[in-house]
């Protein structure tokens, strides 16, 4: 209750500085993927990918290890560069701009303002070594967003407290559990007040024991409202959370659908012999 | 004869004191102007583009390779004899070419510093919309800092010596002093060991002020309550200057800043 008052508080008293505005395109399409092509030298990693994610919408993909789900991610936030074909995030070209009708690599500050309204996750957390939870959390908002250093602090606690870590606020990264840098990590992102938050294999780096933890802070965002793309193992999360489920193999989606259909009546044969490793396991 | 008297008649005297404080500032200012170019040479030299890596590589490649003595006396002699009537200050001289010199080294240094920091950090900064400067200077450096001032301190100690090198062209620091005051009465030898008098103390008290920043480089160290007399949590100046180790906030500040009320 009083996270929903201080954060709508905090909305109300936004500074007018033109990176911190959310774009307002309202498109009813968050991510929209165009015959994405990627390869890494002779490996075509991304072979005509197209994709789209809905506003609020959970999208799962799954797939075995060297599909290119990582990949496809990381160039939804231009981590990685496409060869050809296009990315849109809220309407927007991602990493590019058109110009004369052409496609011209985008500045890096447009790219960087991009970034920050997209949240993105790592497989191995990847928080700042030198710097408490808190001041990772702080940090972009900060810095990036201009946000005064005390409103940014007290939205961080409320971020810690919403992903159960209040307590380690001021705990350095490598005291921290692998679960716990996750959350932190989660709570950083979530600390730019994203439109769209991307978890590339948020789990995979964990112990069994700390997967429920993470797993937990991500459908409750998903719950929120949040729109999330996720890559991702945990076939339970897949069928529970997501509203669109995407197989990926070899560089190209297979099959995709509602989990129901994926993962009880999945088409294609080769969705059928993942899943059947994967339960066999 | 050693001449014992010599040495007690010079080693507090103001033309030593002076030297000493010639040496002190020629180091600090080329080692200040060779951290802040192998900075940028170390960047170009980490860039993907060959055109700002390369000529990188040939410049380390010629100020490693060749002695500084005789960049010293390339600039000297050579340059006003390659364009006529460019003549620099033995101290100009002097300070472009350590400066020059010290850059090839640090930017080897400062590379393998940044190279050390995972890649990951620097995803994770991008990620959040930072741009590349600024993960530059509030995540990669303040990281790669720990890596880097150990050997940073090597090459200061070994500057406060090099200098010794400028009394070839007849600058006053202290190894050119102990000469040119030593010369006319033969008691060079005596005056030299006053020298390295001054030198040893200088050494000495950068050794002491060296560890004393690798110490503050630890980045708990203000979690632990840092030096005693200091409010637990609060920042060294090192730690200000680098960016990193802000101080934890009670709880109590919090609310007190009239945030997070329901606490």
């Amino acid at each position: 209750m009083t996270q929903q008052q201080s954060y709508n508080g905090y909305q109300e008293q936004e500074p007018p500085l033109p990176s911190a505005v959310p774009q307002v395109t309202e498109s009813a399409e968050m991510v929209r993927v165009e015959q994405a092509v990627k390869r890494f030298g002779d490996l075509l990693v991304l072979n005509n990918v197209s994709m789209t994610v809905k506003r609020g919408q959970v999208v799962v993909i799954i797939g075995p290890s060297g599909s290119g789900k990582t990949t496809l991610l990381r160039c939804i936030n231009h981590l990685e560069k496409i060869d050809s074909g296009r990315i849109y995030v809220d309407g927007q070209l991602v990493g590019y701009r058109l110009v004369n009708g052409r496609l011209v690599e985008a500045r890096e500050a447009e790219i960087a303002k991009m970034r920050a309204q997209i949240g993105f996750v790592f497989q191995r957390f990847n928080l700042f070594a030198h710097m408490t939870a808190l001041e990772n959390i702080i940090e972009a908002p900060v810095h990036v967003l201009g946000i005064p250093r005390d409103e940014a602090i007290a939205q961080a606690m409320e971020l810690l407290r919403k992903v159960g870590l209040e307590e380690k606020a001021h705990v350095y990264p490598h005291k921290l559990s692998g679960g716990q840098q996750q959350r932190v990590a989660i709570a950083r992102a979530l600390a730019m007040r994203p439109k769209l938050m991307l978890f590339d294999e948020a789990t995979s780096a964990l112990d069994p024991e700390l997967v429920g933890e993470v797993l937990k802070v991500m459908r409750q965002l998903a719950e929120e409202g949040m729109t999330m793309v996720v890559v991702t193992h945990e076939m339970g999360f897949a069928r529970d959370v997501a509203d669109h489920v995407i197989f990926m193999d070899h560089g190209v989606i297979v099959e995709e659908g509602p989990p129901e259909q994926i993962f009880d009546n999945p088409q294609n044969e080769r969705t059928r012999n993942f899943l059947g490793l994967i339960a066999a396991d | 004869m050693f001449d014992w008297d010599a040495v007690w008649k010079f080693i507090v005297s103001p033309f030593f004191l002076q030297a000493a404080w010639t040496t002190l500032w020629l180091s600090v200012v080329a080692q200040l102007a060779g951290v802040v170019l192998g900075l940028f040479l170390a960047l170009m030299r980490m860039s993907r583009f060959k055109w700002l890596s390369f000529p990188v590589q040939v410049y380390v490649w010629f100020f490693r390779g060749s002695p500084l003595l005789v960049q010293v006396l390339l600039l000297w002699d050579g340059l006003p004899k390659l364009v006529p009537g460019l003549l620099f200050s033995q101290i100009t001289c002097i300070l472009i070419a350590f400066s020059l010199n010290e850059a090839a080294y640090m930017s080897e240094i400062i590379r393998a510093g940044i190279s050390s920091v995972d890649p990951g950090q620097m995803e994770a900064a991008r990620a959040l919309g930072m741009r590349y400067w600024l993960a530059m200077r509030r995540i990669i450096l303040p990281q790669a800092a720990r890596v880097i001032i150990p050997p940073l301190g090597n090459e200061f100690n070994n500057m406060l010596k090099t200098t010794s090198i400028a009394s070839v062209i007849g600058l006053e620091e202290l190894t050119g002093t102990a000469e040119i005051l030593g010369a006319p009465t033969f008691s060079i030898f005596e005056l030299l060991i006053v020298a390295t008098v001054y030198y040893l103390l200088l050494t000495t008290l950068w050794d002491y002020f060296q560890r004393w920043i690798e110490r503050r480089l630890d980045p708990e160290y203000a979690a632990k309550g840092g030096r005693p007399g200091r409010r637990p949590g609060q920042k060294s100046w090192t730690q200000r200057v680098l960016g990193f180790g802000n101080p934890p906030l009670e709880s109590g500040e919090l609310i007190a800043g009239g945030h997070g009320g329901a606490r």
